[in-house]
């Protein structure tokens, strides 16, 4: 088995560690306390993912805690502020999609990455089962609901893009994988009786660049608080 | 497993017998995760351990364990690794560890799908046996379980769901 592209496994295992977070600021803040729980076992699915690609490439607590900012390869959907509810479950339809189709062709592959992924999508496929179930809810739920349901996909939609430009080293063409990803977003946005956005998603206006370590303005606000107590105080043990 | 040495039948024994941390009715080897043992050299065992999810913080409490009852049964070095492939299934339960689940008030995992269309089966409230039960939530107290509450005994229950 070849060695892992570091490229490969810091976007992944990025993306996995930076919405592990995200989630997990929804600790004590979801609407009902069954989400909370379902939220944080979510985050702790993800968080075990990204704790399994960085250790492929390094030590796990110096690259999520002692990186800039700039070093780090996550897509911007994923370090967006969580937003209400239903702005974090538009985040977890578009991206727990893209990474079943993107996880379910690296497990059928012979790569260094195959054996994560074979693991991670059996995961993945739950976290995928949860939104479209919460999409359906709210999307057909209240005027209320609806609308801001509605709101946060699309006020995503310009980062969904970036999900497939090319990644060095990762043996899956991402940009094939867009064709599956807007049928299944259309399938599940269509039931709820949602729209699916149609603005861009590439090109001047829309979003990117983090897979090249640029990044938007809350993702600095959002590391000084996951790093903070490693770098405040090395070493430190409870 | 063909070579395996009587030593490391004995061995495997014990690091089987192990109590899952986080369900402590069921053993390693009955949850299905204890895949391999090796004696290395003399005082010398590797043993090696699969997940049942990515990010189960239960791992490290099972290799300290299985650390545990092999040092204090004369194995001064014992390594446990972490491997991945082929990855754990539901499958993996045997029937004691199913019986168990539910004896404890879990409902066991049904059979993973194999063909392209999900079977569902009923799922069994495992305190008073009826099929009318209710999904509550997709994930419960840990990732490896979901919510449900029986219509027949109104009563919630965990299920160990299939992956």
């Amino acid at each position: 088995m070849s060695s892992p592209s570091t490229a490969a496994a810091l976007a992944l295992g990025d993306d996995a560690l930076v919405l592990s977070h995200r989630l997990g600021e929804w600790a004590g803040h979801a609407p009902v306390l069954e989400e909370d729980v379902a939220l944080a076992n979510i985050a702790l699915d993800l968080l075990g993912q990204a704790r399994l690609l960085l250790s492929l490439v390094g030590d796990e607590d110096e690259l999520a805690y002692l990186r800039e900012e700039r070093a780090f390869r996550n897509t911007q959907l994923v370090e967006q502020e969580r937003g209400d509810f239903a702005h974090t479950i538009a985040r977890q339809l578009y991206f727990s999609t893209y990474q079943a189709l993107l996880y379910g062709q690296l497990a059928d592959g012979m790569g260094p990455l195959a054996p994560i992924a074979a693991k991670a999508a059996k995961e993945v496929a739950y976290h995928r089962d949860h939104a479209e179930h919460w999409t359906l809810r709210l999307g057909d739920g209240t005027p209320e609901s609806h609308d801001r349901m509605q709101r946060g996909l699309d006020a995503l939609w310009r980062y969904t893009g970036e999900l497939f430009e090319p990644v060095d080293g990762l043996e899956v063409d991402t940009a094939a994988l867009r064709e599956g990803w807007q049928a299944g977003i259309t399938d599940v946005i269509e039931r709820a009786t949602l729209t699916v956005p149609t603005g861009p998603r590439r090109g001047g206006w829309s979003a990117g660049g983090g897979r090249r370590g640029i990044h938007t303005e809350v993702f600095g606000r959002m590391l000084a608080e996951m790093q903070h107590l490693h770098r405040s105080h090395p070493g430190a043990t409870w | 497993m063909v070579t395996d040495t009587p030593l490391e039948a004995e061995l495997r024994a014990l690091a089987g017998s192990v109590p899952d941390p986080e369900l402590p009715v069921v053993t390693l080897s009955e949850l299905g995760v204890l895949r391999d043992l090796h004696v290395l050299g003399p005082g010398r065992v590797e043993v090696e351990l699969t997940p049942t999810y990515s990010g189960c913080p239960a791992i490290e409490a099972m290799s300290s364990d299985i650390e545990r009852v092999l040092h204090d049964h004369g194995i001064p070095e014992v390594e446990v690794r972490t491997v991945l492939s082929p990855p754990w299934t539901t499958d993996a339960i045997s029937a004691e560890g199913r019986r168990k689940l539910a004896e404890f008030g879990v409902a066991p995992p049904r059979p993973t799908p194999s063909g392209p269309v999900a079977l569902r089966l009923a799922i069994r409230c495992p305190h008073c046996g009826s099929t009318d039960t209710t999904l509550l939530s997709r994930f419960s107290s840990t990732a490896c379980k979901a919510l449900r509450r029986c219509e027949s005994c109104r009563e919630p229950f965990d299920h160990f769901k299939e992956l």
